[in-house]
């Protein structure tokens, strides 16, 4: 359903290359999971395969669902209908204890009566191995995570962190098929996020474990993950890498959701394979694509254009008269005037009015240390995007 | 004084008090109506129990007027033989109420917290009744009890004689270990439990691995508090209490309706001083407690 060739993928799209450790073997597999909670629908038929190997992202905002699908992969919630196999074997009779995946909590769940090391000895004590193995592993576990030496603290003596590193530990050293990881970076502060972000995606690599990550937050997703999956009221929404997510949402939701968007509702007039042309109200000006749309004609859809592709030029006051035969070929152009700045010193941010009263949203880095002083306020100005930046949505 | 050939130091007056600030408009305690209020309600709380301690160390019969000081009325109280079996019975049956209400306690504790059930609101209300009932409803519902329903066997050997007495006691300990467990139970982290599961525990190996070690602050305090409870109780001790099985507080009462002697206040003093321990340890676990909570 949602692994379906994106629509308005140009025929020149790159195909996603997978990690070279990513093994083309469903380890997880959901099959028409739904899970309902009496009348409230969490989770909504969801198919959906993830490879050996791989670090998979679940994303969408709160309350969409993607916990409970984390959950009932862990043991902790069963499904309605449906089925998970995990290595090919249905899971729905498997209690938590039983089943080959492990998790780290949100809060870490460190257990704090007990020092680091019985913490991350703890499953193994569980599985009845035996002291000596128990002691070289825990040992090989707290180095892994770089914690060797702190095997005698008390949980309270260490920092958030840390506590999750113990965490990542104690699930990590009972050599689980999956890790599961329930929203990992959020309660750390930001230096720390960034960090513990390439600390994952290393150990990951690492122990070749396939990862599985529950967010919020479309930024950490697009970082780590080798696949996202975007969840929006219990549906899966689009499956895709990181940068098709990004460069070819197929939606609405999608394009709003992953990073920053300026959307415009449209009409579609001309649906070429080769080229495309939506007239949209808003803009003043009929949007040209360089790719066909597969659409009908006269059908509502709708413009995704990132900030960062539209380009912006000095334009002389009043001149609004462009004609597209001026612009460079294969661009749109539209005149504004710069009714806001913010600027966040690698880049600024920039809200230009366009004449129909419609706001947009650019980007601009600051590529030399006056660039800043280019633009200023109420400055009337052109913006100007390749044919083949927009995405068009049916959706 | 000083040498003649020093020179004079010029003369020095008292060193001038340091100008104390005027308190400020939030700083209560540096005002005099609540000063006042504070000394007066410690004056009236502890006043009779400092002279009751105090004239137990008086030499004289009568606990009017101080006469010089004595230890004998100790000695006399611990030579008392049926005040000393009352101790010891009063000892006895806080140790058993205490084992049995922290296990009822803390297994109530934890289905209230733990489960959903159709008329959850019922039983956990009528956990609160024995605190809100007045006690001495409770101590006539107790002699009825053990007189008409249940009658405890007579001539039972020692401490079997004394089980009347534990049952009621239990009846009114052990909501309040719950209370206190419950209390406890309510800062726990599911995901602890979670994560046991996650890593291999049975259900029974998540019990006792993390949920009891999160409870222990709460079962000592609630220890603590059912001991001294039953230590103290009167009332319905009074009325579930036979000519063999007297406790300590009934034994006292029973010596001060015929004279109050010195060696009254000798016992009390000793009842004080093991509730007023017991209650210092406890105050402390809690302390410990909310300071880990902090943490």
């Amino acid at each position: 359903m949602t692994d379906a060739p994106v629509s308005n993928a140009p025929s020149n799209a790159p195909t996603p290359k997978p990690a070279p450790h990513v093994k083309d073997n469903a380890i997880i597999r959901f099959e028409g999971v739904t899970k309902r909670f009496g009348k409230m629908v969490a989770v909504d038929n969801v198919t959906l395969d993830i490879q050996e190997g791989e670090f998979f992202a679940l994303l969408g905002p709160s309350g969409c669902g993607k916990t409970t699908l984390l959950r009932m992969l862990a043991g902790f919630e069963t499904p309605t209908e449906g089925r998970i196999l995990i290595d090919g074997k249905d899971v729905a009779a498997l209690p938590p204890n039983k089943r080959p995946v492990n998790m780290v909590f949100q809060s870490y769940a460190v257990f704090p009566h007990m020092k680091v090391s019985d913490n991350v000895a703890y499953g193994l004590k569980m599985d009845g191995v035996d002291g000596g193995e128990i002691k070289r592993r825990v040992d090989e576990a707290l180095e892994l995570v770089k914690l060797g030496g702190l095997g005698v603290r008390m949980p309270d003596q260490l920092s958030g962190g840390q506590r999750q590193r113990v965490a990542l530990a104690r699930a990590l050293v009972k050599r689980p098929r999956v890790l599961l990881l329930d929203e990992p970076l959020s309660a750390l502060d930001a230096k720390l996020r960034d960090q513990m972000r390439s600390e994952l995606t290393s150990l990951q690599e690492k122990v070749g474990i396939t990862f599985i990550m529950v967010t919020h937050d479309q930024d950490e997703a697009l970082a780590i993950a080798t696949r996202c999956a975007v969840m929006h009221r219990g549906v899966l929404t689009q499956v895709a890498s990181p940068g098709d997510l990004y460069e070819f949402p197929n939606s609405r939701f999608v394009a709003d959701f992953v990073g920053s968007v300026n959307m415009f509702e449209g009409v579609l007039e001309r649906d070429e394979p080769n080229e495309a042309q939506v007239r949209c109200p808003e803009l003043g000006a009929p949007v040209y694509l360089d790719h066909g749309v597969t659409g009908a004609r006269g059908a509502t859809v709708w413009v995704a254009l990132r900030p960062e592709k539209i380009e912006m030029h000095k334009r002389a006051e009043g001149s609004t008269a462009m004609k597209m035969e001026d612009a460079p070929a294969g661009t749109n152009v539209v005149p504004g005037v710069i009714r806001d700045i913010v600027y966040l010193g690698s880049e600024t941010n920039y809200e230009i009015e366009l004449e129909g009263g419609r706001r947009v949203k650019t980007f601009r880095s600051n590529l030399t240390r006056y660039d800043q002083e280019d633009f200023t306020w109420d400055e009337p100005v052109w913006l100007a995007w390749h044919a083949c930046s927009p995405a068009v949505l049916l959706s | 004084m000083a040498d003649e050939g020093l020179t004079a130091l010029p003369q020095v007056g008292r060193p001038k008090r340091e100008p104390r600030d005027k308190p400020g408009p939030l700083e209560y305690m540096r005002q005099w109506p609540l000063r006042v209020i504070v000394v007066a309600t410690l004056v009236f709380l502890y006043a009779p129990l400092i002279t009751l301690m105090a004239f137990s160390f008086n030499d004289s019969r009568r606990n009017i007027v101080w006469q010089g000081f004595t230890t004998d009325w100790y000695v006399k109280a611990f030579n008392n033989e049926s005040l000393l079996q009352a101790f010891i019975n009063s000892l006895t049956i806080a140790f058993f109420c205490t084992i049995i209400s922290v296990i009822l306690g803390a297994l109530a504790a934890v289905m209230l917290w733990r489960f959903r059930f159709p008329g959850k609101t019922l039983v956990e209300g009528s956990m609160a009744l024995p605190i809100v009932v007045p006690e001495i409803c409770l101590g006539v519902a107790m002699l009825v009890f053990f007189a008409r329903v249940m009658p405890w066997p007579m001539g039972l050997p020692w401490p079997l004689n004394l089980g009347a007495i534990t049952i009621a006691h239990v009846s009114f300990a052990f909501p309040f270990v719950a209370t206190v467990v419950r209390a406890r139970l309510s800062s726990f982290n599911r995901e602890l439990e979670e994560a046991a599961k996650d890593l291999g525990a049975s259900e029974w190996r998540t019990f006792w691995d993390v949920l009891v070690p999160h409870m222990q602050p709460g079962l000592i305090a609630g220890a603590l508090l059912a001991f001294t409870l039953s230590l103290d109780d009167f009332v319905i001790t009074f009325f579930t209490a036979g000519p063999d099985t007297i406790t300590f507080p009934v034994k006292v009462y029973s010596m001060l309706r015929f004279s109050v002697t010195p060696e009254v206040n000798a016992a009390s003093t000793v009842l004080i001083v093991v509730t007023v321990i017991l209650t210092a340890i406890g105050l402390q676990m809690q302390n410990n407690q909310s300071k880990e909570n902090k943490a």
